[in-house]
C-alpha cells in the first residue's frame, strides 16, 4: 500500500471538506487548539491557555525542536551570548511565569549566597536606570526557567514533531494543519502508511519564529561567486573565527551597529585581553549616529560613536505604557512610522561594553568607518578587500581576513513555506512592514473561519499594534491577547482576580496543572 | 514602571483603598498617639490617606509632564519611592489645615512612612499578581 500524501486537488483548494481529507487517505486527528513552531511563542500561548484551564489533551505543538528555548539559545550563542552571559530583556519579563513576579532579579537575589551578593540584583533594580544600568537576567537562569515550567504545564504530552506544511480552512468552520512527521514515525492508530498526519483543530496559532535571516546583499553575492565562508553571519555558527583569531593575528570587519554587532565587537576584544588574540577591528558603519537622535526634547535618545543607544529593542512604554497606547491607535504608514522612529537599529549602553571599546579604540584594535559599500573582492594574503566610498571621506579600500554580517536582516515572510501558503492560500495579507496582518488580538486578518481563529505571534507580526513582539514580554502579552480573545468565544477562563491569584499561588509552589 | 496619566491616577486610588486601608487599620493603634484617644488617630490617618490620594492627583500631573522628558516614558521605582519626601511633607501640611488639632509629626510620620514603603512594595512587586492587564495598561484599571 502506497502511502497516503497530498493530493493535488487539495494543495490547489483554499478550503477543504472532512471528505476531501478522508478520499486522500490522510489520518485526521482531532484536538481543539494547534500551534505551531514549537519555539517561546508556542511555549507562551501554551503556559497561558494551560493557566486559564484549558487541557493539555486540548492543545497539540506542532514543531520541529525538542525543547521551546532551543532555537532561541541556539540564535543567542551563535550571537554571542552563552549561557553565563546576561540578555537584553527586563528583569520582570520572565519567560516562565506569566505575571513578572518574582522577577529574574528577586530570584538571583534569593539564589545567591552571602548578604552582598544577594543585595546587588536588589540594588541594580531598585536603582535602574538612574544610577546602575537596567537589571538584565542570565540566559542561563531563563531557559532553566522555561524548562521547569514547560514539565509543570506538561509541554512534552502535547507535542507532535515534524514540518508543517499548510493550515487551511474547513468546510464547516476551524482548520486543518497538516504536518509531515519525520520518517519513520508510526501513523497514528488506525491508519496506514502516510507521508503526513492532518490535524483538525478549531484554533490555530503560528508562532515559527524567524523566517530566515539573510546577508547582506553585498556579502550575499560576494560569498555566492568566491564560495568563500570567511564571510559569515552572526547568527549561525562561525565560533572557529574567534578560535582561528586566537590562534594568529588576524583583522575582523563587522557590519552592522545593533546589540549583536556590540556583542561580536565584545567579544573579539575579549579575546585580546583574555587570550591574548592579536585582533584588529574594523567596523564599518552604514549610518553613523554622531548625536542624541529626535527633532523634539520629548522624544530623544541617546546617540554617539556611530550607535544608538537604549536600553531595550524599543523604549521601555511600549510594552505597556503611553507609547503602547498611542501606537494602538495609529494605522497603516504611521504606525510603521512610530514603530521605525522607536525602534530601528539600536543598542545598550553597558559600562562594561563602553570601556572596553572605548579602550580599543584608544589604542587602535577598533576602528570604526563609514560608508555605502561598492565592491567586494578577494585580495592576496588571505584578505577580502571591501572598497567604501562616503561622501565625506572619499573613497577607502579596507582589508579584512573575516567579515561578520551583523546587520540580522530578516527574510521576506514568503520564503517560509507554511507563510507563503497562508499568504496564497489562506486569506492572510501583510502590514506596513510586509510582515502578517495581526488585529489586535493578534487574529491575523483575513483568516476567520467560523467559529475557529487563526493567530500568529512573535517576529511575523512586526508592524502591527504592538512593537515589541519579538521579545519575552511581547510574546506574553499576544498570548495574554489570544487567550483573551477565546476565553470571549467560550475556550479557557478568562483569567481575572481569583484565578490569576490561585494559578499564581501553583506556580509558587511548583504545583502542576492538572487536567 | 511604564505608566499613563490614567495609570497613575487609577493605581494610587487602588492601592490606597486597598493596601493603604489595610495597613493603617493595623498600624493605627500602635501609633505614638501622645495622649490623643484612638478615634482621633483613625480619623487622622485616614484623612491622611484621602489626602495624598486627592492632592496626589496633582502631583500625578507633574511627573507625568516629567515623564515626556524621558525617552523611555517610564517612571523608575527609585523616583516612586524617594518622591514620598515632598509628597509626605505636603500631606502633613495640608492635613493641619483640615484638622484641628492638627496631627503631631510623631503620629504622622510613622504612618505616612510605612503605609507608602507597602504601597510602593505591593506595586513594584505582587500588585501584577492579582491583576495580570495592569502592567500592559501603563497601571490602568478601568
Amino acid at each position: 500500500m502506497t502511502e497516503a500524501d497530498l493530493t493535488p486537488e487539495l494543495i490547489s483548494s483554499r478550503r477543504w471538506s472532512d471528505q476531501d481529507v478522508q478520499a486522500a487517505r490522510l489520518p485526521v486527528v482531532d484536538v481543539p487548539f494547534v500551534t505551531i513552531g514549537g519555539g517561546l511563542g508556542s511555549f507562551a500561548i501554551t503556559d497561558m491557555l494551560r493557566i486559564a484551564g484549558i487541557p493539555s489533551t486540548a492543545i497539540k505543538v506542532l514543531t520541529s525542536i525538542d525543547r521551546p528555548d532551543q532555537t532561541y539559545q541556539f540564535l543567542a550563542e551563535n550571537s554571542q551570548i552563552p549561557s553565563e552571559e546576561r540578555l537584553r530583556s527586563d528583569s520582570g519579563s520572565t519567560m516562565d511565569n506569566i505575571w513578572g513576579f518574582p522577577s529574574y532579579a528577586l530570584r538571583e537575589a534569593a539564589a545567591s549566597s552571602g548578604l552582598k551578593a544577594k543585595l546587588k540584583p536588589l540594588w541594580t533594580v531598585l536603582t535602574e536606570p538612574v544610577i546602575a544600568d537596567y537589571f538584565t537576567p542570565q540566559a542561563g537562569k531563563v531557559y532553566e526557567g522555561v524548562t521547569n515550567e514547560a514539565e509543570r504545564i506538561g509541554w512534552d504530552s502535547m507535542t507532535a514533531k515534524g514540518q508543517v506544511r499548510m493550515v487551511r480552512a474547513r468546510h464547516g468552520g476551524g482548520y486543518f494543519t497538516v504536518l509531515t512527521p519525520p520518517r519513520g514515525t508510526p501513523p497514528p492508530p488506525g491508519s496506514g502508511p502516510t507521508k503526513r498526519v492532518v490535524y483538525r483543530s478549531s484554533h490555530v496559532h503560528v508562532a515559527v519564529g524567524y523566517p530566515g535571516v539573510k546577508f547582506l546583499p553585498d556579502l550575499q553575492a560576494y560569498r555566492q561567486t568566491h564560495n568563500d565562508f570567511r564571510v559569515v553571519n552572526a547568527y549561525a555558527p562561525h565560533e572557529y573565527v574567534y578560535e582561528e583569531l586566537v590562534r594568529r593575528p588576524g583583522t575582523v570587519m563587522v557590519r552592522g551597529s545593533g546589540v549583536v554587532a556590540t556583542r561580536i565587537l565584545v567579544r573579539l576584544l575579549e579575546d585580546r585581553e583574555k587570550h591574548g588574540a592579536q585582533t584588529t577591528v574594523l567596523h564599518l558603519f552604514r549610518n553613523y549616529v554622531e548625536g542624541p537622535q529626535g527633532e523634539s526634547r520629548r522624544f530623544r535618545r541617546q546617540g554617539r560613536n556611530g550607535f544608538a543607544y537604549q536600553a531595550f529593542n524599543y523604549p521601555k512604554a511600549a510594552w505597556g505604557g503611553q507609547l503602547k497606547e498611542k501606537l494602538e491607535g495609529l494605522e497603516g504608514q504611521e504606525r510603521a512610522d512610530l514603530i521605525n522612529a522607536m525602534g530601528g537599529t539600536n543598542t545598550p549602553l553597558r559600562r562594561r561594553w563602553d570601556h572596553i571599546i572605548e579602550g580599543a579604540r584608544a589604542d587602535g584594535s577598533y576602528r570604526a568607518w563609514v560608508g555605502k559599500v561598492t565592491s567586494i573582492e578577494p585580495g592576496p594574503d588571505q584578505v577580502i578587500n571591501t572598497t567604501i566610498v562616503d561622501p565625506a571621506q572619499g573613497t577607502a579600500e579596507l582589508g579584512a581576513n573575516y567579515i561578520i554580517d551583523a546587520t540580522g536582516l530578516e527574510s521576506d515572510i514568503s520564503e517560509h513555506r507554511l507563510l507563503a501558503d497562508l499568504l496564497s492560500h489562506g486569506g492572510a495579507g501583510r502590514n506596513p512592514f510586509g510582515r502578517l496582518d495581526v488585529e489586535p488580538t493578534f487574529e491575523v486578518r483575513g483568516t476567520r473561519n467560523d467559529p475557529g481563529r487563526l493567530y500568529a505571534s512573535g517576529s511575523i507580526t512586526l508592524g502591527g499594534y504592538y512593537a515589541g513582539v519579538d521579545s519575552f514580554l511581547g510574546l506574553q502579552y499576544a498570548a495574554l491577547k489570544i487567550a483573551d480573545d477565546l476565553a470571549s468565544t467560550g475556550f479557557g477562563k478568562r483569567i481575572r482576580l481569583g484565578r490569576s491569584t490561585r494559578e499564581w499561588w501553583r506556580w509558587m509552589r511548583n504545583g502542576p496543572i492538572p487536567n | 514602571m511604564t505608566p499613563t496619566l490614567f495609570g497613575r491616577i487609577q493605581t494610587r486610588f487602588l492601592l490606597l483603598a486597598t493596601v493603604g486601608l489595610m495597613w493603617t487599620a493595623i498600624v493605627a493603634p500602635v501609633l505614638p498617639r501622645s495622649g490623643a484617644s484612638i478615634g482621633t488617630v483613625y480619623t487622622a490617618t485616614l484623612l491622611a490617606l484621602v489626602v495624598v490620594a486627592v492632592v496626589g492627583v496633582i502631583w500625578e500631573l507633574l511627573y507625568h509632564s516629567i515623564q515626556q522628558y524621558r525617552w523611555e516614558k517610564d517612571w523608575p521605582i527609585l523616583f516612586s519611592l524617594l518622591l514620598g519626601i515632598p509628597e509626605g511633607v505636603v500631606a502633613y501640611y495640608v492635613l493641619g489645615t483640615l484638622l484641628d488639632p492638627a496631627p503631631t509629626p510623631l503620629t504622622f510620620t510613622p504612618h505616612f512612612v510605612s503605609t507608602w514603603l507597602v504601597v510602593w512594595l505591593t506595586a513594584v512587586g505582587p500588585f501584577r499578581v492579582f491583576l495580570i492587564r495592569w502592567r500592559f495598561r501603563g497601571g490602568r484599571i478601568l
